[in-house]
């Protein structure tokens, strides 16, 4: 039980010793091996590693501690072991290679090679997380703590100085928080960038005896999984973070909305509420200054709409998941009418940081009008995908080549897709613009909430465009008429031109219809849902002309436009696409070139996907 | 004020107010499918889009508060394209079958498709909307095919009836609205059918029996016929059938109908309607010429007359307009000399216009229905306000969820209780009980209004008396419930600070009737609880004109506005106005009429829109009445019980085939229009009393209802004010003393109609009987929602008579079990007067040994009811009295 700041300060003295030798800045010559225990990584089986690798320690008579922690960030190469305090970083671990580890490295003291990062440019062996390219330009705030701490331990959080943001907050007015906030330039990382702090300020000016704060974990981007690793590798940021933004508005009482999809991250949060309220540091009279919060979890069924503040409301509320009309905002009149901050995970996990080093700190940090950091889910054709954390003003180039390694197998840059199915897409001639919330809003794109897809030349726009409407499509509420209505139009009309039935007027209706839905729609999602159909439009016309004049998807993607795959010249006889094809279509002798049975072949595209050396082309 | 451009032109406008207010102040015709004045703003139909000083979001103008110096464009191609775009998206998915659908003239999707110059082949053709059409509801039906869920008719049954049977299902364009378990459920959807009525297209209709076009139809305003709201609505006429009835946005009823007046109208046009006079000859019903009757009834008058010329009585009707009822008395005591006049108000609230009468000075609701929302405290007693009087239930409901606390004393946990502060579940005939012990309770705590008690009433030191010993113990013994609650009762009533009390029949049917209503008038007084607005005393009045029959004098010790007829000076107004010579005794009530038939005093009984057989206490009393009168006249729309008995039958028109006024529980007075001509030979009734006095030697002149009310008002001080010219625009409350006189709100402001309110020390006295070993069984009675009182109009109606299809009774699980009935069964129900056959029903919202049986069937609960009288008023004990059960007679 803490009970006051002096005894939060003793806790973090008797606490930070494991921290400070794990980060390397005050050695105490004990080994730890941390491993990555959330999503990705647990699905290459993680838990597994922590198993084998505490045994193999037990085996060899150490005593060295072995942790589950959050996201690295680094999936690609998951799952992934690192030996601190040294910060060898073990890439693509299996369970078979743990007696090796163990052995070389913590036995012997000597680095394990044959399991460490390659360098693709270089060839050579990384050693250590600092000296890998993917990790070089990231600046990490939002995601200090994910990788590095044992998210199930209340004490690791404060031995790295959780909580003393809380002390500092509870130390100043309510006014003097909301000010280092505004000043500091923070706007919400949900997507709408809307400054945090004069929305802090809205709630605080109202005089309801109740009012409420609400953490939006609703995260539903396809692909995007910044809210998540959060919640998995450092729930107690957001609480931490949660409690400053109740005692900075006057709120005694708040959710975290989360999807039941993400039982990981509800089950780590329960962990660190129940932890933090058995510390006194949620609860009644917190660190003695006599501020009340508290803190409850609600699942979300999974509906993307649910992300939306005002349908989140009405979901926590009982009722149907339903935007509802704004003006008022939630600031003023939200939850149960009462005047509510709905903020997004990695907005609440800066904060903290905000108020323990001041806002000068933060906008020292990102471009002008947009201070800070923004976590990114780098995806699609780049070499490194995985949790990326940049420092706003960042260029499109850096992160994709620099942080993401380039393209994948060497092809063609063709587009990046930010902001999820509200966003839009951007293209070669933007790859040296900064990513920044303006920037991107002026280039047809938005920053949304980190979802960031790369694409090559064998993406097809138009397809692209298709997929998210029809996401779009799914995810309508029903409510407003061009949101339940437009959506499955628009999707119609790509399918026409996708299959090779539109004509070139269906263009003008697809861009008009997409034009009213964003400028008539109620809410946010149908605002926005058009977003990747213009803006493919404003950069990809060509592409929709030739779907409809040559009846032809130059990327191959559109199965309807395709009539034959052809094996060209390019075959190396490697036999995988024979071996793979469902219909054994294929023939051809080993390391001879093979051909395609037209009658037998239905057109699946397995083997065109499958070739390694982009031998088969369509017609 | 705030100044803004609209389309260019500079307007100013009131703060707060939306564009969308504005624009149709100034004649700008703005599209919205979603918008309804009195409903949450969806903002989802998104038709009623603007360009707001340029931007690149249109915005809803429904939401949209004016601001200082905003530019508004209403119809800038932008916004005309988004509007196309959007009908064109509710019109894809539509079935195109616009030249069969019954909506087709006054469906708004067709009207904005034509205004909009949507194309008819529809430019979006992704899907259409196939749900099945929902037909589980008796009354109407839901097809989603052509709902273009704008979600009217969710919010109206949320927010506005408070019922919320209605939602959706599924989401984004596979959403559909349907009711809560798919099916209609009668213990969820009550049927009002005001989503029907809000529904912008053809997805919610009735379930009409007739086939016709809405533009070969009229509309005509009238007040609704059942309880007595008075609900303003219109009636929908097609080659003179009523085809439908609309509800009006007025400020009785705020657009709302309950099941009754939306949908059981088909008695108007029914093939059972008397047509023609009859006569009986021979024991058997003749048709007759109406000079044939008159001739008949002026022979008999003549005769009896001329031999016993005190033997004449006249039952008047509620149900009937005020003119009519004036005539109505007028000839009882001018034609035929005698005060023995009376109607149902003897069953149902003799014992308000005694009691009220008596401590306040006025018989009537003291506010306005309008009112009701801004109560914070309503006390419902004796009422089960969600069925009789569902409207007036629907806006309690809206208080409650705007914040008011809701107390009710009921035998039965009706629908109000369900959520309610404090529920207690009295035992029948305990009111007084209840009301001297929260008055004790509120005394002992000094939680009443002093400076009130002081200023405005008398008698206070001597009612004291009678409530200082009367702790909440007794009270709850007797009533059979926690003093705890009649205790928190007392608390939230005496502490609100608009708190109206709302009774009924509950109060009012017992032979300590008046009691009970002194209670409630000390209750109210005691807390400072009356003669302001949204604070006071509501006696629900049941029919729609038993106010009216009451003003208009159909009592029989009262000319019209409640002039005594022992009152020398009155009763010489009257003798002037009429040119005939008055009596000044007091005439026979309701009960002492029968009695007289009984005892041969009464030979002579006229009976207009009444039916005792069904109605009255102790029906086989009432049918050796019937048979013993030398002479019966029954005038009616319907063969009635009653006119079985009669000697001539005289057919009257039906509300929607005259005009006159109705006055409802608020004592406003309301026009009643005649939409279609009368049915066959039929007539209506003030034309039939007309013709008849004049045939009796007494001529009238009247050429219309209006000079009747002419004439009225000419007589009576409360409708002094009152003419057809201004009735027509909304109604008039009375008092009205004269033409300037705006008509009165709520009653007793600065100062009771007597002067001071007069407190009245009361005692509680138990019924007059109670169950035993014999009838070991407390019987109470009441209506449900969907029949009407006798159930002559509302029978005709198919739907409800498959809700509510014959004569049952409420009964607990236990009291059932200890009695071997069998929920569905049937068993014979007695007292000690006679029997009647009823379906048991088993429910969890009644106490052992009592049950619930409505009157509405004929040879039902009122053969069981008891005959005791109130002492002051003659209202019959019907809510309570003994019964046993037998498997067979």
């Amino acid at each position: 039980m803490i009970r006051s700041s002096e005894e939060l300060v003793k806790r973090y003295n008797e606490t930070k010793g494991k921290i400070l030798n794990r980060a390397g800045l005050e050695t105490n010559g004990r080994k730890e091996v941390l491993v990555c225990g959330v999503a990705g990584c647990k699905s290459l089986k993680s838990d597994t590693l922590v198993e084998r690798l505490r045994e193999a320690i037990s085996d060899n008579g150490l005593d060295i501690e072995v942790k589950e922690t959050g996201c690295f960030g680094f999936c690609e190469k998951g799952p992934i072991v690192k030996v601190m305090p040294e910060d060898i970083f073990y890439s693509q671990v299996n369970p078979k290679d743990i007696n090796e580890i163990v052995e070389s490295h913590l036995v012997k003291g000597e680095v394990y090679k044959k399991k460490l990062y390659i360098n693709p440019e270089t060839k050579k062996a990384i050693e250590t997380t600092k000296e890998i390219p993917f990790y070089k330009k990231q600046v990490k705030i939002a995601l200090r703590n994910c990788g590095f701490i044992n998210a199930e331990s209340i004490d690791e959080y404060i031995g790295a100085g959780g909580y003393q943001a809380l002390a500092k907050a509870l130390e100043m007015t309510p006014q003097e928080v909301i000010e280092v906030i505004k000043e500091s330039g923070l706007r919400g990382r949900g997507g709408g960038g809307f400054p945090t702090g004069i929305k802090w300020q809205f709630a605080r000016n109202n005089e309801s005896q109740t009012k409420y704060i609400i953490c939006n974990a609703d995260e539903g981007d396809p692909g995007a999984f910044m809210d998540r690793s959060i919640l998995e590798g450092d729930p107690h940021s957001v609480i931490e973070a949660m409690a400053i933004g109740a005692y900075a508005i006057g709120a005694n009482f708040g959710y975290v909305y989360v999807r039941a999809e993400y039982p990981q991250a509800v089950e780590r949060l329960e962990l660190a509420i129940e932890k933090a309220k058995r510390e006194g540091l949620l609860g009644k009279d917190i660190l003695a200054t006599g501020f009340n919060f508290d803190l409850e979890i609600r699942l979300g069924a999974g509906a993307f709409v649910c992300g939306e503040e005002t349908a989140l409301i009405a979901s926590i509320e009982g009722e149907r998941g339903m935007p509802r009309t704004k003006p008022p905002f939630p600031a003023s009149k939200g939850l149960w009418g009462a005047p509510t901050i709905i903020n997004n995970v990695e907005t609440f996990a800066v904060i903290p940081e905000i108020i323990k080093k001041g806002s000068e700190w933060f906008k020292g940090i990102g471009t002008k009008k947009s201070s800070g950091t923004k976590v990114f889910a780098l995806v699609g054709k780049v070499k490194n995908t995985g949790l990326i954390e940049v420092p706003m003003g960042i260029t499109l180039r850096e992160i994709i080549y620099d942080i993401g390694g380039g393209m994948l197998k060497g092809r063609k840059f063709k587009a990046v897709l930010t902001g999820g199915p509200s966003g839009g897409c951007l293209t070669e001639e933007h790859l040296d613009e900064i990513v920044d919330f303006d920037r991107l809003k002026e280039l047809g794109s938005m920053m949304g909430s980190g979802g960031m897809i790369v694409l090559d030349d064998k993406n097809c726009m138009v397809d692209i465009a298709k997929f998210y409407i029809d996401f779009m499509v799914e995810e309508s509420c029903g409510k407003c008429t061009p949101c339940r209505e437009g959506t499955i139009q628009m999707y119609n009309i790509l399918n026409n031109i996708t299959s090779g039935k539109a004509t070139l007027q269906d263009i003008d209706l697809l861009e008009s219809l997409a034009e009213s839905t964003v400028s008539t729609s109620l809410c946010g999602l149908g605002q926005t849902a058009p977003n990747p159909i213009l803006s493919t439009l404003e950069y990809f016309k060509d592409e929709y002309i030739e779907h409809i004049e040559d009846k032809r998807c130059s990327a191959s993607v559109c199965k309807d436009l395709i009539n034959e795959y052809i094996i060209t010249d390019k075959c190396t006889g490697c036999t995988i696409c024979a071996k793979n094809c469902p219909v054994e279509c294929i023939s051809g002798e080993r390391k001879e070139k093979h051909t395609i049975n037209k009658e037998k072949c239905i057109l699946c595209g397995d083997c065109f996907n499958r070739c390694p050396f982009d031998a088969i082309v369509t017609r | 004020m705030v100044k803004l451009t609209i389309n260019g032109r500079q307007i100013e406008a009131k703060e707060k107010t939306t564009v969308l207010e504005v624009t149709k102040e100034l004649g700008i015709n703005i599209p919205t499918l979603c918008h309804d004045d009195r409903l949450s703003k969806e903002t989802s139909c998104r038709l009623c889009v603007v360009e707001v000083n340029g931007g690149e979001k249109l915005l809803t103008s429904c939401n949209l508060e004016v601001a200082e110096g905003m530019a508004i464009e209403t119809h800038s191609d932008k916004v005309i394209e988004a509007r196309k775009h959007n009908l064109s998206l509710l019109w894809g998915p539509h079935p195109n079958e616009c030249v069969v659908c019954e909506k087709s003239g006054e469906c708004k999707l067709e009207e904005y498709n034509y205004e909009y110059d949507i194309d008819v082949e529809p430019i979006f053709d992704a899907h259409k909307r196939n749900q099945p059409k929902n037909e589980s509801n008796h009354f109407f039906e839901i097809d989603p095919r052509k709902c273009i869920l704008c979600g009217k008719c969710i919010r109206m049954c949320d927010e506005q009836m408070q019922v919320g049977a209605l939602g959706y299902v599924n989401r984004g364009n596979e959403t559909f609205v349907t009711f809560a378990n798919e099916d209609f459920d009668e213990a969820n959807c009550v049927s009002c059918g005001n989503c029907v009525s809000v529904c912008p297209t053809g997805a919610l209709m009735p379930k009409s029996k007739s086939k016709y076009r809405n533009w070969n139809t009229t509309r005509t305003k009238t007040t609704c016929p059942y309880c007595g709201v008075g609900c303003q609505m219109e009636l929908v006429v097609t080659n003179g059938e009523v085809v439908r009835v609309e509800p009006v946005v007025d400020a009785v009823n705020n657009g709302l109908l309950c099941v009754k007046g939306k949908f059981a109208f088909n008695f108007i046009n029914h093939p059972n309607r008397l047509k023609t006079p009859l006569i009986k000859r021979n024991g058997v019903f003749e048709e007759a010429t109406w000079d044939e009757a008159y001739s008949l009834i002026k022979d008999k008058v003549d005769l009896i007359k001329k031999d016993y010329p005190n033997s004449f009585a006249g039952l008047s009707s509620a149900r009937c307009t005020n003119e009519e009822n004036y005539l109505f008395q007028k000839m009882m005591r001018a034609v035929f000399g005698t005060n023995n006049v009376d109607h149902c108000a003897r069953l149902c609230h003799a014992s308000t216009v005694a009691g009220l009468g008596s401590t306040l000075g006025s018989g009537a609701m003291t506010n306005s229905i309008s009112e009701v929302l801004d109560h914070d405290v309503i006390f419902i007693a004796g009422s089960n306000t969600t069925s009789t009087h569902p409207v007036i239930g629907s806006f309690m409901k809206q208080a409650q969820a705007r914040g008011a606390k809701v107390i009710v004393a009921e035998p039965r946990e009706i629908e109000l209780a369900e959520n309610a502060d404090v529920f207690i579940q009295i035992q029948p005939g305990s009111n007084v009980a209840l009301f001297k012990g929260m008055m004790h309770y509120i005394y002992k705590n000094d939680l009443q209004d002093e400076e009130f008690i002081r200023l405005r009433t008398e008698g206070f030191e001597e009612f004291i008396k009678s409530i200082e010993d009367f702790t909440t113990e007794e009270a709850a013994q007797i009533c059979g419930c926690k003093k705890e609650d009649i205790e928190k009762a007392a608390e939230i009533y005496a502490k609100g600070k608009r708190a109206g009390i709302y009774y009924s029949m509950g109060v009012t049917q017992h032979s300590q009737g008046t009691n009970g209503v002194k209670s409630v008038a000390n209750l109210a007084m005691l807390c400072g609880h009356v003669g302001k607005e949204s604070s006071g005393i509501n006696p629900l009045r049941g029919q729609n004109n038993v106010q009216g029959a009451c003003d208009l004098g159909a009592l029989p010790n009262n000319f019209t506005g409640y002039q005594k007829v022992f009152d020398d000076l009155a009763r010489a107004k009257f003798e002037s106005a009429w040119g005939v010579k008055l009596d000044s005794q007091v005439g026979l009530t309701v009960p002492k009429i029968i009695d007289g038939m009984v005892n041969d005093e009464i030979k002579f009984l006229y009976i207009m829109g009444e039916n005792p057989m069904i109605s009255d206490p102790d029906i086989n009393h009432v049918k050796h009445g019937l048979e013993s009168v030398d002479f019966l006249v029954v005038q009616d729309i319907f063969l009635t019980e009653t006119a079985e008995f009669a000697d001539v039958v005289l057919p009257a028109s039906s509300y929607a085939e005259k005009t006159g006024t109705f006055t409802n529980t608020e004592r406003k007075i309301q026009l009643v229009n005649k939409v279609i001509e009368p049915t066959g030979n039929s007539k209506p009734d003030w034309i039939i009393l007309k013709e008849l006095m004049t045939e009796l030697g007494y001529p009238q002149a009247y050429s219309s209802p209006s000079d009747i009310m002419d004439e009225i008002a000419s007589l009576t001080p409360i409708y002094g004010g009152v003419n057809y010219d201004r009735v027509s625009k909304s109604g008039l409350q009375w008092p009205c003393f004269d033409e300037s006189h705006p008509g009165t709100k709520y009653l007793h402001k600065d100062k009771f109609s007597r002067g001071k309110g007069l407190f009245t020390p009361v005692e509680y006295i138990s019924p007059m009987e109670v169950a035993d070993d014999e009838y070991p069984i407390t019987l109470t009675t009441g209506r449900t929602l969907y029949h009407y009182h006798t159930a002559t109009m509302t029978n005709k109606t198919e739907g409800i008579n498959k809700i509510v299809p014959e004569n049952f009774f409420e009964i607990s699980k236990e009291t059932a079990k200890k009695y071997n009935l069998i929920n569905g069964a049937k068993t014979y129900v007695s007292s000690r007067r006679g029997t009647t056959i009823a379906v048991v029903k088993v429910v969890d919202t009644i106490k052992d040994d009592v049950i619930f049986m409505p009157f509405h069937f004929a040879n039902g609960a009122n053969v069981l009811t008891n005959t005791a009288l109130d002492q002051f008023c003659d209202i019959p004990e019907l809510k309570v009295c003994a019964v046993k059960f037998d498997d067979k007679l």
